[in-house]
């Protein structure tokens, strides 16, 4: 057994989220849109999670969307987020549609809102762009 | 007419191991503990089972839990029907489901359907139990690892996140689920089984921990170690076995699935609510009609949204219906009348099924709801992903 990793742990780029990861790098948020229904889902997923369709596009979405829901994390998990507690673990809803879990920056734990209208705001580590979340 | 399968097959036998920090003994034997004390519960002997099936818990996933082996572990041959079931804490109410159906279908006369689970290691924590994922030492793939790199960790958290959204939706008050943990903790005090028997009042509530705000540590379940198993038959048998019979009046199933899909409100309305039409449609009665509820609460929030989408109040107003105590002892919609998942044990499914079981035999003592004709139990697992439902009654279902 590895030791207990003390870093956030960060995603790692696979071959289908790749196209995301690199849009994010350039501070592009990119979804996928059904080419059949044109539902926009995030990446990756070869089928539409509404008609199961296969065929996509690349579509840059806006950034923006609001708070769907949050929690304030006070329960010691993992070594990597032990000095943020007690942190927001948050959901927000794109204008397009999906849902992403995520945390919000620039913001008081108390001060959150269900409803809260917000904007990406790109968090940058050597390898990979993570979507996080201020308030508009 | 009634529906078919209204009263299409009893529960005639119950087996619990004791449960909580119980240590020298792996899930299979747990499950054969529970399987043996539920055939002498039922006045059968092993040769009269010809069905099982198997529910593993956390175990199942992080490893030891019971699986298809517990067939020959048990010495079981000549079986007629055999299967290893997982929709997480739906499973246990699912399982008497399927029983039901193949017994009317005439594919097996006795089947026993079984909960083991260990998750608890002497001296570890209850939370190591379930928060193995948050030790994984290696970097998740893709845009799954969007989770895990936002600290979204454990079972907790899409509680607190659904919680959160009927607060802010409804008026949903902090005092609103205490209120649920409370009247629970007070049935347990006259629960012998229970682990937790020590009164609690709303301050001792507010009191505890955070483990992801808006969940205290007492709107959490325990942890247990334990197996629970529970013997299906025919209701022309059931009349004359061992035990007074408690008849399956209806069955019902919603899975709403999938969290982050466009337009789901996973976080408040719930399996439930497709899983009560069917089954109260099957029992051909309503909300209004049942006396005792066994609900699953896994969170003390889990309570106030299943009642809502049962009809027992409209969408929304489960805070102020359940404001007043009448859930706890004395009020007028008993429910979870062991303590529940919060403060009995946490065998899953078999949690709510087994006090179901024990209310409608009328064999609660100190506890026992004098009035149970109609006993309402669910079951809920993942993150009220999957929902499944019974009605059981101490009277037969077909005339
Ligand atoms: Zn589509």
């Amino acid at each position: 057994m590895a030791d207990a990793p003390t870093e956030k742990p960060l995603p790692e780029p696979d071959e289908a989220s790749q196209p995301f990861w690199d849009s994010a790098e350039r501070g592009e948020f990119m979804l996928m849109k059904c080419s059949d229904c044109g539902a926009f889902r995030l990446p990756s997923r070869q089928h539409c999670d509404r008609c199961l369709s296969t065929e996509y596009t690349w579509e840059r979405a806006s950034g923006r969307g609001t708070v769907r829901t949050f929690g304030i994390m006070h329960q010691r998990y993992h070594p990597g987020f032990v000095p943020d507690l007690p942190y927001n673990v948050t959901i927000v809803e794109l204008d397009e549609g999906p849902r992403l879990p995520t945390n919000l920056v620039g913001v008081s734990n108390a001060a959150i809102r269900v409803g809260m209208p917000v904007v990406v705001d790109w968090e940058r580590h050597s390898d990979v762009t993570l979507p996080k979340f201020r308030p508009v | 007419m009634g529906h078919r399968l209204r009263g299409a097959a009893a529960i005639t036998g119950l087996g619990m191991t004791p449960m909580g920090r119980i240590y020298g003994k792996s899930a299979t034997e747990l499950a054969a503990d529970a399987v043996r004390a539920a055939i002498a519960d039922a006045g059968l002997k092993k040769s009269d089972i010809d069905g099982l099936l198997i529910n593993p818990g956390i175990t199942g996933m992080t490893g030891g839990g019971i699986g298809l082996n517990l067939q020959n572990y048990l010495g079981m041959d000549e079986m007629r029907l055999v299967n290893h079931m997982n929709a997480a804490g739906s499973t246990a109410a699912q399982m008497i489901q399927y029983a039901t159906m193949a017994i009317d279908a005439g594919m097996a006369t006795h089947v026993v359907c079984v909960f083991a689970d260990n998750p608890l290691k002497e001296g570890g924590s209850s939370g190591a139990a379930y928060g193995g994922a948050a030790r994984n030492p290696s970097r998740p793939k893709g845009m799954a690892g969007l989770t895990a790199a936002a600290g979204y960790f454990g079972a907790n958290t899409p509680y607190a996140l659904a919680a959160r959204r009927h607060m802010a939706l409804y008026g949903t008050t902090q005092d609103q689920l205490g209120t649920i943990a409370v009247g629970q903790r007070q049935w347990a005090t006259m629960n012998p089984l229970a682990q937790m028997r020590e009164q609690i009042t709303l301050e001792d509530y507010h009191a505890s921990r955070w483990i992801i705000e808006p969940l205290h540590l007492l709107d959490c379940c325990l942890v247990s170690n334990g197996a629970v198993a529970v013997i299906v038959s025919p209701p022309d048998r059931a009349a004359s076995m061992a035990q007074p019979a408690v008849y399956i009046h209806g069955m019902g199933q919603g899975h709403p699935g999938d969290h982050n899909a466009a337009g789901s409100d996973w976080e408040t309305e719930t399996g439930g609510r497709l899983a009560a039409k069917t089954a109260f449609g099957m029992a051909g009665i309503g909300p209004e009609d049942i006396d005792v509820c066994e609900l699953y609460d896994c969170y003390t929030y889990t309570v106030l949204v299943t009642l809502e989408d049962y009809g027992f109040c409209k969408k929304g107003e489960g805070g102020p219906f359940v404001e007043d105590g009448k859930l706890g002892p004395g009020g007028s919609l008993p429910t979870n009348t062991g303590g529940g998942e919060l403060s009995g044990y946490y065998m899953w499914g078999m949690t709510p099924i087994s006090e179901a079981i024990i209310q409608a035999r009328g064999q609660a003592g100190e506890r026992q709801v004098a009035k149970h004709d109609l006993v309402l139990t669910t079951g809920n697992g993942g993150s009220l992903s999957y929902h499944a439902a019974l009605v059981l009654s101490p009277y037969p279902g077909r005339s």
